[in-house]
């Protein structure tokens, strides 16, 4: 295959997956939608058999309800693995395109592709271990929303590596930061979760009734937390990884200063001590809990931000994709 | 205070509730090494070091600094009071880190001690109750207490530290992960390693840039600098003795593709010679491949052209000649720059203007298509009268001093344009004298560094990510496994036998283990 013939497999199966996991949310929200469902089949059972008390009618009625629920549950997960699986496509495709070939990391829309792709990964993976049905319609709503961004907004045609990202440092730095930032964002969707369901709970029992619906599904607010707790364990040394130890390595050996406090590093840095907080908040009385979950928002939201936002915020960054950095009016040369 | 009065006291006698300075050190102390005060801490660095990505920060781009100061002349003396463009050494920021180092010394400190009584202690006693512990299991066995705790002891045993079985013990008490604490501590001990490498780095540590013409040669001593950015303990002797030659430069321009117009693979092929009669040795300089040279290191961070011109006077001597380095203005190495003749006689002669690599009209505008040199063109301005170059006063080389000067005009008195294409030749007006343009050269700018301590802070990091692993994913347990005899029901010889797991950090998947572990005392106690 011609590079050209790579680039436009690429592009095609983007859309491919875009649209599988679009259907795959429709079915996960459908699945969702009938989590609503018994109980109205049960009025309504419950108003038709008024004279004789069924009961077997309204089992039968939530059997099948059951049934369906789990049903379009297995559909959408195959339906997630098929846009995965186009989604893994279309990074090899922008990989082979380059000449010479080269890992999908060159331009943001390259590193979102990735990201969102060790989102789906993840999710996939873990979706057994921590019986993760749950998590379905926010993860693929997560990662088409994100994926369309990037088609739309970001996306680039392929070019060869500028110099400075010519490293083998590049690779393992942007494979660090990209699985830290997937595995971060399911953390987030978690911890979510967690202040939703919280807040339910709370209302549910002011209004002294049980948990209904889809929340009733999600598990239980310790069994979130230690979820959440242990996708950020997992995150939090690969970050350090990345940000800590390989980025200012690879700094060093193209800006000649490990640390620089250009603007995305500070974001990296800050993002690094949110997450600091948040494990010390799972350790201090008063912290646990609610508050340790928003402040793993606040770390996704830092995350994300100096992703996407800081590109757009602060044009002295030397990792700007776009924009030359003038220093004392000599252009230098590297461009991130 | 509740204490009994101290008779000596009296006279100093104090109002309930008044802490006395001691107490009052304590208190602070106590709350300085609290974790809700770690916590506030970190926040408040988070949030401290927001402005510096904000403000553009002298130390990463000071031309972006003065660009703002222009911009902003009300705001700017409010930002200089509170050193926000330089965040990142302020006073301010310096306090936040400050106390959280010192919160993190009182508080690692004191756990050094109760970790080190902790390895020393035996598990504890297994509580009176293990069945009202959260996560527990009993079971009832054929098989006699003895049997059953030993065979408990051989299975938790080799992955615990067992309690030393006592006369008449009806438990086993085991315990696990010590290193789970310390990992912890090494990771927060690291933190104080690689802020100290840091600060090295920070302290003992300089950068420079200079800017050398193919060719050319530099010698390492601060003369030889365009820009130098010390660290405040810095000492001139730390300044290695060596010099490099730029032999050539290249650089592999992409004519085609959407990144056409850029450039890849700038290579400076170097020799280089170490103290006054070193080896001469050879080095490719490349982007991401420094040269270290003896703990100074050498980069190459940027290229341009400086087009060699020969200026010659009225009476037809040579008054300037060679390499001039013009400065990249944008992406396109569209460069500006400024040629001086002071001892051109009858008057100075001065030239500024503009450099274009690959030189064409669009749309009537003169522009360079293309970084690479392939159709170099000077268009510059004649300037003549005093360039101000014999007061003594140090002068850019990259700026003209027009106060005393003015254009060179021509018949019509219009400011003489010389445009000059590669071999051109042109005459300045009044008999002043000529102007050629021989030969384009490639600059190439490095920055040349030492960073003293980069080691110890690569090694403190490593350490506090392996410090980081261990206390994440060590799971600190306690194990008891309690038999009580002659409980079944039918009377007989049998055991009840009570297990209970504790997981210490309390993020442990403990059902799990409790199952496994029933398992294997089940095992073989058949
Ligand atoms: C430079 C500042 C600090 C950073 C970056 C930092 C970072 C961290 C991180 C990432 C963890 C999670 C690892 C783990 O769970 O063991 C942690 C845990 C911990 N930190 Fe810090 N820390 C800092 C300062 C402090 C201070 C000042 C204290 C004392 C109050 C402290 C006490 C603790 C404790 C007790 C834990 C264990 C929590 C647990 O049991 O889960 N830290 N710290």
């Amino acid at each position: 295959m011609t590079d050209a013939n790579w680039e436009s497999l690429s592009n095609q199966t983007v859309a491919v997956a875009g649209l599988v996991y679009f259907l795959a949310l429709l079915v996960h929200l459908a699945e969702w939608a009938s989590l609503r469902q018994p109980k109205v089949d049960r009025e309504l059972v419950a108003a038709g058999a008024a004279s004789a008390q069924d009961p077997s009618a309204e089992e039968r009625v939530s059997e099948r309800g059951a049934e369906r629920i789990a049903f379009l549950g297995r559909l959408g997960i195959l339906l997630t693995l098929i846009a995965g699986a186009a989604h893994f496509v279309s990074l090899v495709g922008r990989g082979m395109a380059a000449d010479p070939n080269r890992v999908p990391w060159g331009n943001m829309y390259e590193f979102t592709l990735s990201g969102t792709f060790v989102v789906t990964l993840l999710y996939v993976a873990l979706y057994r271990k921590f019986n993760l049905s749950w998590m379905g319609p926010i993860v693929v709503g997560f990662v088409v929303t994100v994926l369309m961004v990037a088609v739309i907004w970001l996306h680039d045609e392929v070019a060869p590596l500028s110099e400075s990202l010519n490293s083998p440092w590049l690779v393992i730095h942007v494979v660090s930061a990209v699985i830290a930032t997937g595995t971060f964002t399911l953390g987030g969707i978690a911890s979510v979760m967690y202040l939703v369901r919280e807040r339910s709970e709370r209302r549910a029992a002011a209004a002294d009734r049980d948990l209904g619906g889809w929340i009733a599904r999600v598990p239980s607010l310790p069994a979130l937390d230690r979820l959440a707790y242990r996708v950020h364990a997992f995150a939090f040394p690969v970050w350090t990884f990345a940000v800590l130890i390989t980025g200012p390595i690879w700094a060093h050996e193209a800006w000649s200063r490990y640390w620089n406090w250009d603007p995305k590093e500070v974001w990296a840095f800050i993002t690094w001590v949110v997450y600091a907080c948040y494990l010390h908040a799972r350790a201090t009385a008063g912290w646990k809990g609610r508050r340790a979950a928003m402040l793993a928002l606040v770390g996704v939201a830092t995350l994300w931000f100096n992703f996407i936002g800081i590109n757009y915020f602060s044009t002295s960054s030397q990792h700007s994709y776009a924009v030359e950095r003038v220093v004392d009016g000599a252009v230098v040369h590297i461009r991130i | 205070m509740s204490r009994p009065r101290d008779p000596d006291d009296a006279g100093r006698a104090r109002r309930s509730g008044e802490l006395n300075a001691r107490e009052l050190g304590r208190w602070t102390w106590r709350q300085i090494t609290s974790m809700r005060t770690a916590l506030m801490l970190l926040l408040l660095l988070a949030l401290a070091a927001i402005p510096g990505s904000v403000i553009p920060q002298a130390d990463v781009d000071s031309l972006a600094v003065t660009r703002w100061k222009n911009e902003h002349p009300k705001l700017t003396p409010y930002y200089e009071k509170l050193d926000l463009f330089s965040v990142y050494s302020s006073p301010w920021f310096s306090a936040i880190y400050l106390l959280l180092v010192i919160s993190l010394v009182g508080c690692i400190i004191p756990r050094l001690f109760v970790y080190y009584r902790a390895l020393r202690a035996q598990p504890p006693v297994a509580p009176r109750h293990l069945t009202r512990m959260p996560v527990h299991a009993s079971y009832d066995s054929d098989l006699g207490q003895q049997q059953l705790l030993e065979h408990a002891r051989a299975v938790l045993g080799r992955r615990h530290r067992l309690r030393p079985a006592a006369e008449g013990d009806d438990f086993v008490s085991a315990e696990r992960g010590y290193i789970r604490e310390a990992g912890n501590l090494v990771f927060h001990l690291s933190v104080l390693i690689v802020l100290a490498g840091f600060a090295v780095g920070g302290l003992w540590g300089y950068q420079g840039g200079v800017i050398l013409v193919e060719g050319s040669t530099f010698s390492n001593n601060l003369t030889q600098y365009d820009d130098f950015n010390p660290g405040g303990l810095f000492r001139q002797q730390q300044m290695q003795d060596f010099r490099f030659t730029v032999n050539e430069f290249d650089a592999e321009w992409l004519d085609e593709g959407p990144r056409a117009g850029q450039a890849r693979k700038f290579e400076a092929q170097l020799s280089y010679q170490q103290g006054k009669d070193g080896k001469r040795k050879d080095y490719d300089l490349r982007v991401n491949h420094p040269l270290e040279i003896d703990g100074t290191d050498v980069f190459l961070i940027g290229h341009g052209y400086a087009p060699v011109v020969t200026v010659r006077d009225g009476t037809g001597d040579i008054v300037y000649t060679g390499p001039t380095v013009f400065l990249p203005q944008d992406a396109s190495f569209l460069s500006f720059g400024v040629i001086k003749a002071p001892t051109a006689k009858p008057g100075q002669i001065a030239l500024e203007g503009l450099f274009y690599p690959t030189f064409d009209f669009v749309d009537g505008n003169p522009v360079t298509v293309f970084g690479d040199d392939r159709l170099p063109t000077l268009s510059m301005l004649a300037w003549t009268g005093d360039l101000g170059l014999d007061t003594g006063r140090s002068q850019s080389v990259y700026v003209l001093d027009k106060t005393n000067a003015e254009p060179i005009e021509d018949e019509d008195g219009k400011p003489q344009r010389v445009d000059l294409q590669l071999g051109d030749k042109v005459e300045l007006e009044n008999g002043l004298g000529s102007v050629t343009f021989d030969r384009v050269d490639p600059w190439i700018r490095v920055q040349i560094s030492q960073t003293p301590g980069k080691e110890v802070a690569l090694i403190g990091v490593v350490l506090a990510l392996i410090g980081l692993c261990a206390s994440l994913f060590i799971r600190p347990r306690r194990v008891w496994v309690r038999v009580v005899p002659g409980t079944m029901d039918d009377g007989g010889g049998g055991s009840r036998v009570e297990v209970a797991v504790l997981d210490r950090s309390g993020n442990g998947e403990t059902d799990e283990v409790l199952a496994t572990l029933l398992d294997k005392l089940k095992e073989t106690a058949q």
